[in-house]
């Protein structure tokens, strides 16, 4: 019998390795699968490489993990926010290291992994800073069709940890509103996908015309107590 | 010397909300941009993209019933319309750089005559880079707009010949619609759409630096 259903938060992250990749969904606090992350910082894999659209907010869940010095490098698209003053610090003291991805070509790279998309050519930040290297050197670009696009490489994950609303024992997800966001790709993209939920639902019981998440792409499935998004990331007038 | 008043904030935000048309696709950029929202004439039905997987987004909730499930590119709570959609990451920015967008609405540091867009970065040392969905944006609209004060504080113009702070794409930008006149951006430079009342053609191009076609 096929069960996707973890029996702890110890069990579905065990194993992570030091040096990992670690996709991490979320967009701003919607998302964010604060307690999968308190899970990894229990679970004590260091030297980590992050993948998030942001790089946390306050102290708690992806900042926690940023502050106990568990992340080498974070690759993102915003992690300047009104509350990241975690991660400002540990950027400026050269602490972390920054890999800054626009957010399209973020996703893109994502769905390319899960894909099996070696690497494509993007129209996004052509011409600009971003279609160099970290090392500052210039990425293959080529004109198609009179247009100029950017190679840009897909981003594998060692894991994926997302947010989900409901799943049941085979592993097909459904989520919650916008808190969907990088969820569904980010579960393609990695070797071993854990997703939390606040219902788990009977296999049969979710309608198969609205799965978003097939349980092809999840390993683990962690129930958590339901609790409501808080707010985060953006200036307060 | 010319007598004009410069558009303020709100008059702006309507002028932009005239040019949007019956049916369009529109993703209103952070900060100034949103303020179009609230000029949408009535009856007219458009549908609001935000980055962050939803299409139909309405405006924000009342007091008390915020879902920061439910959040905008700002993180912002807002609400969703009868007819809206949610759909992940991947496929939010394929409808932006598949071309399906109509309009896209814009704050801009800088824009060339010619429509390459500055608009993420100052490239000021020490500070921390953050673009988010700004090149994607850019150059996957079928239309983008930018919607700013054309002078900075100093009173420089940020319509240049060329960007000085780093580039968000080039050749991007079709229309600048600023507090004191609207422009098309072309390969062959600018081109008047409009100006405020008493400000002549002479001293717009004065403040610019720039030649524009009448």
């Amino acid at each position: 019998m096929i069960n996707k259903i973890a029996a702890s938060m110890a069990e579905a992250l065990s194993g992570i390795q030091d040096g990992a990749t670690v996709l991490i969904g979320g967009f701003g606090t919607a998302g964010i699968p604060n307690e999968l992350i308190d899970g990894l910082i229990d679970q004590g894999a260091r030297e980590l490489t992050v993948v998030n659209n942001n790089a946390g907010n306050g102290d708690t869940g992806l900042a926690a993990l940023l502050k106990m010095g568990r992340v080498r490098k974070i690759v993102c698209s915003f992690p300047r926010q009104a509350d990241s003053y975690v991660f400002d610090e540990l950027y400026r003291s050269g602490k972390l290291e920054l890999e800054l991805v626009p957010q399209g070509n973020l996703a893109e790279r994502l769905r390319a992994a899960g894909a099996g998309v070696g690497a494509f050519f993007t129209p996004t930040g052509y011409g600009t800073a971003l279609a160099k290297h970290n090392d500052g050197s210039p990425k293959e670009t080529r004109e198609i069709g009179g247009k100029h696009y950017v190679l840009e490489y897909p981003i594998y994950g060692d894991v994926a940890l997302i947010k989900a609303e409901a799943g049941d024992r085979w592993g097909n997800l459904i989520y919650r509103k916008a808190a969907r966001n990088f969820g569904p790709v980010m579960a393609t993209a990695a070797k071993r996908t854990v997703a939390t939920v606040h219902e788990i639902a009977e296999l049969g019981s979710l309608d198969p015309e609205t799965i978003v998440t097939p349980g092809i792409h999840v390993s683990h499935i962690v129930k958590i107590a339901r609790s409501a998004t808080q707010a985060g990331g953006f200036k307060s007038a | 010397m010319s007598n004009y008043t410069k558009r303020s904030k709100d008059e702006l935000a309507q002028r932009v909300a005239q040019d949007i048309f019956e049916g369009a696709y529109v993703n209103l950029g952070i900060g100034q941009p949103t303020l179009v929202a609230n000029h949408i004439p009535a009856g007219l039905e458009i549908v609001l993209h935000s980055e962050n997987g939803i299409l139909g987004m309405g405006p924000a909730p009342t007091p008390e019933l915020e879902d920061y499930d439910l959040i905008n590119a700002g993180k912002q709570p807002v609400t969703l319309l009868a007819g809206g959609a949610y759909f992940h990451h991947a496929d939010s920015f394929a409808m932006m750089r598949g071309g399906h967008l109509d309009i896209c609405v814009l704050g801009a540091f800088q824009v060339s005559a010619t429509g390459d867009l500055a608009n993420w970065s100052t490239g000021e040392p020490g500070s921390i880079p953050a673009v988010g969905g700004a090149m994607d944006l850019a150059v996957g609209a079928k239309q983008t707009w930018v919607m700013m004060d054309l002078l900075t504080k100093k009173g420089e113009s940020k319509v240049v010949a060329q960007c000085t702070y780093p580039l968000t794409g080039l050749g991007c930008v079709k229309r600048i619609y600023s507090d004191l006149a609207t422009l098309a951006c072309t390969p062959q430079g600018l081109q008047l759409i409009d100006k405020v009342d008493g400000l002549s053609h002479a001293e717009l191009e004065r403040l610019v630096g720039l030649p524009i076609q009448a």
